[in-house]
């Protein structure tokens, strides 16, 4: 989606136990980017591409580990990931709406 | 000290923040004379709609409760019923059902005036003085615990869940921790949050009704997507979900219900009824933007507040619908229809926190008179009756 003014590189962790970030502009592989808790800033390097809207791993997540966003489990990781990983419906799933 | 506002106190005890006179047309052939009445005295509003004849059982049912409850709504001063005369909803029935709110009601019935052009003149005389008799009320000073305001959103990108819903949520709980009440709506779009929600639940009765809620709602959709023409339409999840980078139904859902805060629910209410109590109430209402908007007013509602990404201009009634955009270019391409940027967020100009006491601040002086964009330019597509099948 074209929907960048002058936006920073940055992800958004919306709750404090979340292990994941939302890319706030569209993110490249290698750059250095900002995690914006509420209160406090920190970086990290992508090791992957995430569009705007994206999941960022911002902590090592093992196999069958929770991906947590709002503060809430919203599915598990089929593989382990390294902080700095794109996660999406390639490498987690959810157990809720399967059937 | 608790939060004030300035507003209407009804003879009911209720609290009104617009002063209109509503003309409610019974059934769908009196809509047009309702419309003329409206247009002959500013200041009134109509309700254009498509029911109240030719309907059985339960959707009629739904239909009366909420025609009767549109009329009840405190931010309408008093109310003139609109009927044709033969139809199945009587005239009689919906101004019966809107008596004992205990404000100004009156009944123009077209096939007792002799034609149209008779009940619009009587109509009008009758919106006339209403208004007249509303004017001399004034505002007075009362506590937030008498607001309740609908969450809704339409029109929804991916800035919706990330930003604007989890703002929203920050308002409506300061307001419900004041002893104020806000409903959270869209069933379609809470399906997999049913546990999250249900652990917020005040009591065990409470939770059920929440899970029957949302799994009936599924239920549902389920079966009307079992045809094998419209099979790949999931009920779940779209395929725009998960470009837009949603990954489970549970994580589009969330969004959707951040809205609502952290606060307790104290309920589920049924479409066409008013909660007995004040709180965070859940209202059983698909996620048609207008059926949703028009299920909180008739629980009572005196404010809409309305999350959009996209952007859409649409308004209610004599309700207002504070818009509210999370996306910085949707802000600055819709001024005109968009009351509130919490695009600030995204942009790093703003906290979460600041964000959702901006939007309370708004509601508080929108309470209080302000006029939101939607009702200066006139916007009133959102009443919409839901239909049951």
């Amino acid at each position: 989606m074209e929907n960048t003014i002058n936006l920073q590189k940055a992800a958004l962790v919306i709750d404090r136990s979340d292990n994941v970030a939302v890319a706030l502009t569209d993110l490249k592989k290698g750059e250095e980017c900002i995690l914006r808790f509420n209160d406090r800033e920190e970086k990290v390097v992508l090791l992957e591409d995430i569009p705007f809207g994206h999941k960022v791993a911002i902590s090592n997540i093992e196999k069958d580990e929770s991906v947590l966003k709002y503060g809430e489990e919203i599915g598990k990781m089929i593989v382990p990931v390294q902080r700095g990983a794109y996660i999406h419906n390639h490498n987690m799933y959810c157990e809720r709406g399967l059937k | 000290m608790a939060d004030t506002f300035m507003g209407f106190r009804r003879k009911n005890g209720s609290v009104g923040i617009r002063n209109q006179i509503a003309i409610i047309p019974s059934v769908f052939c009196s809509a047009k004379v309702a419309e003329r009445i409206a247009n002959q005295v500013p200041g009134s509003v109509y309700f254009r709609h498509p029911v109240g004849c030719s309907q059985v059982g339960e959707d009629l049912e739904v239909t009366a409760k909420t025609l009767i409850s549109i009329g009840k709504n405190p931010n309408f001063a008093g109310v003139v019923v609109v009927g044709l005369g033969c139809e199945r909803f009587s005239p009689y029935e919906l101004a019966d059902g809107i008596a004992p709110a205990n404000k100004m009601l009156e009944t123009v019935v077209i096939q007792t005036e002799g034609d149209s052009l008779a009940a619009i003149q009587k109509g009008s005389k009758i919106a006339r003085e209403m208004q007249q008799i509303a004017s001399r009320q004034v505002r007075e000073e009362v506590p937030v615990s008498e607001l309740m305001i609908g969450l809704n959103c339409g029109g929804s990108d991916m800035t919706s869940g990330l930003i604007a819903n989890p703002a929203l949520g920050i308002a409506s709980d300061k307001l419900v921790s004041q002893g104020g009440s806000s409903i959270l709506s869209e069933i379609t779009e809470l399906i997999g949050t049913e546990e999250i929600l249900a652990r917020r639940a005040v009591n065990k009765e409470v939770a059920n009704e929440i899970r029957e809620t949302i799994f009936r709602t599924e239920e549902k959709l389920r079966r009307q997507t079992q045809n094998s023409s419209n099979k790949e339409r999931t009920h779940l999840i779209s395929t725009g979900n998960y470009a837009g980078g949603l990954s489970s139904v549970v994580e589009k859902s969330l969004g959707s219900m951040k809205k609502s805060g952290n606060a307790p629910f104290s309920g589920v209410i049924q479409y066409g009824h008013q909660p007995d109590k004040k709180g965070l109430f859940l209202l059983d209402s698909p996620g048609h933007d207008g059926e949703v908007s028009t299920g909180e007013v008739a629980a009572g509602a005196q404010i809409i507040l309305f999350p959009t990404g996209r952007g859409t201009p649409t308004g209610f009634p004599g309700i207002p619908v504070i818009k509210i955009t999370g996306n910085p270019k949707t802000y600055s391409k819709m001024r005109e229809n968009i009351d509130i940027n919490a695009g600030q967020v995204l942009t790093g100009e703003k906290t979460f926190e600041q964000m959702g006491n901006e939007i309370y601040q708004e509601i508080l002086e929108v309470a209080s008179g302000k006029y939101v964009k939607s009702e200066v330019l006139g916007h009133d597509e959102q009443f919409c009756v839901t239909r049951l099948p």
